[in-house]
């Protein structure tokens, strides 16, 4: 590893100087004449038939230049959930429709000379609904007489359409009753995951026109550009050749951006009004037209012998996808083969029913099922350590999933299909315990310490961003000493590395007269960092430095194919396609170099934009010596590119460690202290690699503590700003502490496997377990309210907790 | 439909704007091509239209075009000064503070008018700078580590300053 100049480095983001400056990088940051600016009017019922619509006025409004209903589209039915064709999820949505299915489903779409004129018309449109009877309960989704929200014959891939069931999963290997029956001690708990919102800073925004020659552009928020070409060409009934989709900087996508979500709309637009359009969600729009975290019911059973063994594990879901089956089974399917295989038992049985209610869209959000699935293991696991008296860490120890170990879950639980199993070939787990551990101090776990101990790292702020005030410092002091309590609490998880058989990518190269080289990739950045990632691989493995590699990426017309930015993908299979071309592209470096040096090629390496001899008497050229002569004397472009895939995706595991501190008396939850230590593979920029499980954890603070999008009785969302629905703030953190325990995977380039949605699993367990460390109950829904912990403060034995020791 | 002309600053350029009454100050902005103002919420919640109006963060999106008539308005294009990024600038490129980028403008001017008022302030008062400012990928340490670095900048670049202008 030592020896790698580019690979492994804290070098600047490749993009970085255009967004430290302002420069024109997102989509929104063009200026086309003749733009309109297009709306959706959204429904105001969660379910309801559209009777009669009438556009009459809107149209004859000045400045409005297209209305469309559904009379006016192609019913073609598609999924919105940006997959590798065929995509598994249920083709149950249309462009418009007559029926409405949840509050913010489209009614209605308007192009018009300003924003104004757009919202204006929108009111002009008249709608006569027929309102239905609406599922807004995912537990009487099934039931019998509940309203049927696809009664629609034409939609496709439901599992089971009369009971609103999108999708259903059942997969066993071993013998799970056998196992249970082996067990000297089952655990069997409910949990509730709620709906959270990516709340991106950049909400959704396409603008679509029609070029020269009459192709529709389509620039757009996406991380997965090719797969919105070929839905929206499939949508609006057009040759993909006919589409060029362009995505930009992005400004945050955590899987909100894997759905096709208003291009198809927006080019419609255009295409009706041959005019450039323009739609961008508002953030309140974002909030519930966008997409969310699926919300769960789970149950987890685990059964253990009485030496800490786990000998099988069970995991029921119940969850919903709202009015629309997006990611519904993939993104459940994960959270049982992703979430189960961690601890190593040979029984284990995951079963899911993925239901329609009439409520907002879920689909793909960091950790995709993941989350919720080890909020209810590693709170059940934490639960089985103390039943037994085992310390976690040592239970983790005892079970975890080890190098060389077989995932056969993972082969029965594929995208949609049969999937393949998964070989343990690099695991930092053991040291990403430890290390976390120690960081913690995880020794002083089980005190149940007052607040006001010989450690002093109380915070001034709580986990929503109150200040401690209007008490003198004494006052605060004795408060603190009499009913606060501190905990510590951890969880193991894992993620994947692509999804495997299915992710794969492509690259190419050119050389420039400079010594340069010209990067053309499929992938999407969405503001993780792929482009400095894998124009590190590039220049690693070119032996070119940095400044020599320029990227493009995410361009369906530059750029070759990539299925996009999600699974966790981006690293090892982009970056995996980009060092194999490197390669070819390095093999004609080195052929043109043997010819220059009167030596083999074999003999030559390159290092510092050089190809130099490595036996015998040291001689070189520069690679700008090298394209001058390739480019001008031999005629010759060099020039190749290459394809990846892998049929297996190599986990990243992470252990999250939480100190909190709970006021008995209010119930606040305050994180005081949270370490993440995760093993990447090889993080390709350490520096890049942090952020990402910086910002993941943060993620899941939210997810754990104050995150979720609330509906009222009709399905209306309550709290649809920021305001409302509470995300960490600078001043709301704990102390964050990030490891990297890099390990070195087999199947990536240079090592590599993933980093950027494992960290996001971890805090919510690890925080519901140290706030029962703390104060000795449990809490099993998300997110994690003073109240909840209140609640169940008073439930439980009060007096033995509200009593300073 | 514009019919008022607003005079103004703008990063150090004396600005004529034809607006309309009811303009916001974001979209007058973003209209003239000052992009690194972003559209994130449109109510004053998240802090990526921020800008300096008087050398004080202020959020475009509450405010209306016709209110910064003569005022002094710095947006994140303004920071760089002859091809030489501001250190904030050098900072957040360096530690790591910048990911999508998006609400990055924000932050760098809220930690300029910080900066600006306090040359060496503590971890809590960056924090308080950038409260205002939502970022859903970083989780804040980075661009916290990076203001507190920048404020170590540009210590050592005033030290040097005068030098720096004799060579001019």
């Amino acid at each position: 590893m030592s020896s790698r100049d580019v690979v492994g480095q804290n070098l600047r983001k490749v993009d970085g100087v255009k967004l430290v400056t302002g420069g024109a990088a997102f989509t929104d940051d063009i200026q086309l004449p003749g733009l309109l600016y297009g709306k959706i009017l959204a429904s105001p019922y969660a379910h309801a038939r559209i009777r009669h619509i009438d556009v009459k006025k809107a149209r004859a409004l000045p400045g409005v230049h297209a209305v469309l209903t559904y009379k006016d589209v192609p019913r073609v039915p598609h999924t919105t959930a940006g997959q590798a064709w065929p995509e598994p999820s249920p083709y149950d949505t249309y462009l418009l429709d007559s029926k409405v299915r949840f509050v913010g489903d489209r009614v209605a779409a308007v192009a018009a000379e300003t924003r104004a004129i757009a919202e204006r018309a929108l009111k002009l449109i008249e709608v006569d609904y027929e309102v239905l009877p609406a599922v807004l309960d995912m537990e009487q989704a099934m039931a019998a007489g509940a309203a049927v929200i696809h009664d629609e014959p034409d939609s496709t891939k439901i599992y089971d359409r009369d009971h609103n069931i999108a999708g259903y999963i059942l997969r066993e290997i071993g013998n799970v009753d056998e196992g249970f029956r082996q067990a000297d001690l089952v655990v069997e708990r409910e949990f509730r995951t709620q709906r959270q919102q990516h709340a991106m800073l950049e909400p959704h925004v396409s603008i679509a026109w029609l070029d020269p020659d009459g192709r529709l552009v389509i620039r757009s928020s996406t991380q997965v550009p090719y797969h919105c070409r070929r839905q929206v060409a499939m949508i609006l009934q057009l040759p993909v050749s006919r589409i060029h989709v362009i995505k930009p900087r992005i400004g945050g996508g955590f899987g909100g951006k894997q759905e096709m979500l208003l291009e198809d709309i927006t080019g419609a637009l255009a295409l009706a009004a041959r005019r450039p359009v323009k739609i961008e969600y508002t953030r309140e729009e974002e909030f519930y037209m966008a997409r969310s975290r699926h919300p769960q019911i789970l149950r987890m059973k685990m059964g253990v012998t009485r030496d800490g063994t786990v000998v099988a594990s069970h995991l029921k879901v119940l969850a919903t996808t709202g009015a629309y089956g997006s990611h519904s089974t993939t993104v459940q399917g994960n959270t049982g083969s992703k979430v189960l295989p961690l601890f190593r038992t040979d029984n284990m049985r995951f079963e899911c029913h993925v239901v329609y209610t009439n409520m907002p869209v879920a689909g793909a959000f960091r950790g995709y099922g993941c989350p919720q699935g080890f909020f209810a293991q590693e709170t059940v696991a934490d639960e089985i350590a103390a039943e037994l008296g085992i310390d976690p860490l040592e239970f983790h120890r005892r079970n975890v999933i080890r190098l060389g170990d077989i995932d056969r879950l993972s082969a029965q639980l594929g995208e949609g299909k049969e999937g393949l199993p998964r070989v343990i070939r690099s695991c930092g787990l053991p040291e990403c315990m430890e290390r976390a551990a120690n960081a913690i101090g995880w020794q002083k776990r089980g005190a149940r310490t007052p607040a006001c101990g010989a450690d002093t790292r109380v915070r001034v702020f709580d986990s929503v961003g109150h200040q401690d005030a209007g008490k003198s410092p004494g006052a605060a002091r004795t408060s603190a000493c009499a009913t606060r309590r501190r905990g510590f609490g951890m969880a193991c998880t894992m993620q994947g590395s692509g999804i495997a058989g299915i992710d794969w990518a492509s690259a190419f190269f050119k050389m420039n007269e400079d010594g340069s080289f010209y990067l053309q990739v499929g992938a999407s950045d969405v503001g993780a960092g792929a482009d400095t990632v894998l124009a590190q691989i590039a220049a690693e493995t070119l032996g070119v430095t940095l400044d020599k590699i320029v990227i493009t990426s995410g361009d369906t017309d530059i750029t070759p194919f990539d299925v996009g930015a999600y699974a966790s993908s981006t690293t090892i299979i982009s970056g995996g396609a980009v060092k194999k071309a490197a390669e070819k592209v390095r093999s004609q470096v080195l052929q043109m170099a043997s010819k220059m040096l009167d030596a083999p090629a074999e003999s030559l390496a390159c290092a510092d934009n050089q190809v130099f001899t490595t036996q015998g008497e040291r001689k070189s050229v520069s690679m700008t010596e090298v394209a001058l002569q390739a480019l001008y004397r031999e005629k010759t472009q060099i020039m190749d590119g290459a394809s990846h895939f892998n049929t297996d995706s190599p986990p990243p595991f992470c252990a999250t460690f939480a100190e909190v501190e709970v006021d008995t008396e209010t119930g606040q939850v305050k994180v005081l202290h949270l370490v993440t230590a995760v093993d990447p593979g090889t993080a390709i920029n350490p520096m890049q690699a942090e952020g990402q499980v910086e910002g993941a954890v943060t993620q899941g603070l939210g997810y754990a503590l104050t995150e979720e999008l609330i509906l009222d009785g009709q399905g209306r969302p309550v709290n649809p700003n920021f305001l409302d629905y509470k995300i960490f703030s600078a001043k709301d953190m704990p102390k964050l502490t990030t490891i990297l325990v890099q390990t070195d995977e087999p199947l990536g380039p240079y090592g590599a496997k993933s980093i950027s949605e494992v960290p996001i699993n971890g805090p919510a367990p690890a925080i519901a377990n140290a706030i029962h460390d703390a104060v000795g109950v449990r809490i099993r829904k998300l997110p994690i309210r003073p109240e909840d912990v209140l609640q169940a403060l008073r439930a439980r034995q009060p007096e033995e907790v509200l009593v300073a020791k | 439909m514009k019919t008022m002309e607003l005079s103004l600053t703008v990063n150090g350029h004396a600005r004529t704007f034809a607006i309309a009454p009811g303009d916001l100050l974001l979209d007058v902005l973003r209209r003239e091509g000052y992009f690194g103002v972003k559209r994130g919420c449109e109510k004053g919640e998240c802090g990526a239209c921020a800008v300096l109006l008087d050398g004080k963060p202020v959020n475009s999106c509450l405010m209306f075009a016709a209110q910064a008539e003569g005022r002094q308005v710095v947006t994140i294009e303004g920071l760089a000064r002859n091809g030489r990024l501001d250190p904030l600038q050098e900072a957040f490129l360096d530690h790591g503070a910048v990911q999508c980028g998006f609400c990055t403008p924000g932050m760098i001017l809220s930690a300029k008018a910080l900066l600006d008022h306090q040359p060496d302030p503590t971890e809590e008062q960056v924090r308080e700078a950038l409260a205002g400012h939502f970022c859903r990928c970083t989780g804040y340490k980075k661009p916290v580590e990076a203001v507190l670095a920048a404020a170590a900048a540009r210590k050592t670049r005033s030290r040097r300053k005068p030098a720096a202008e004799v060579m001019q």
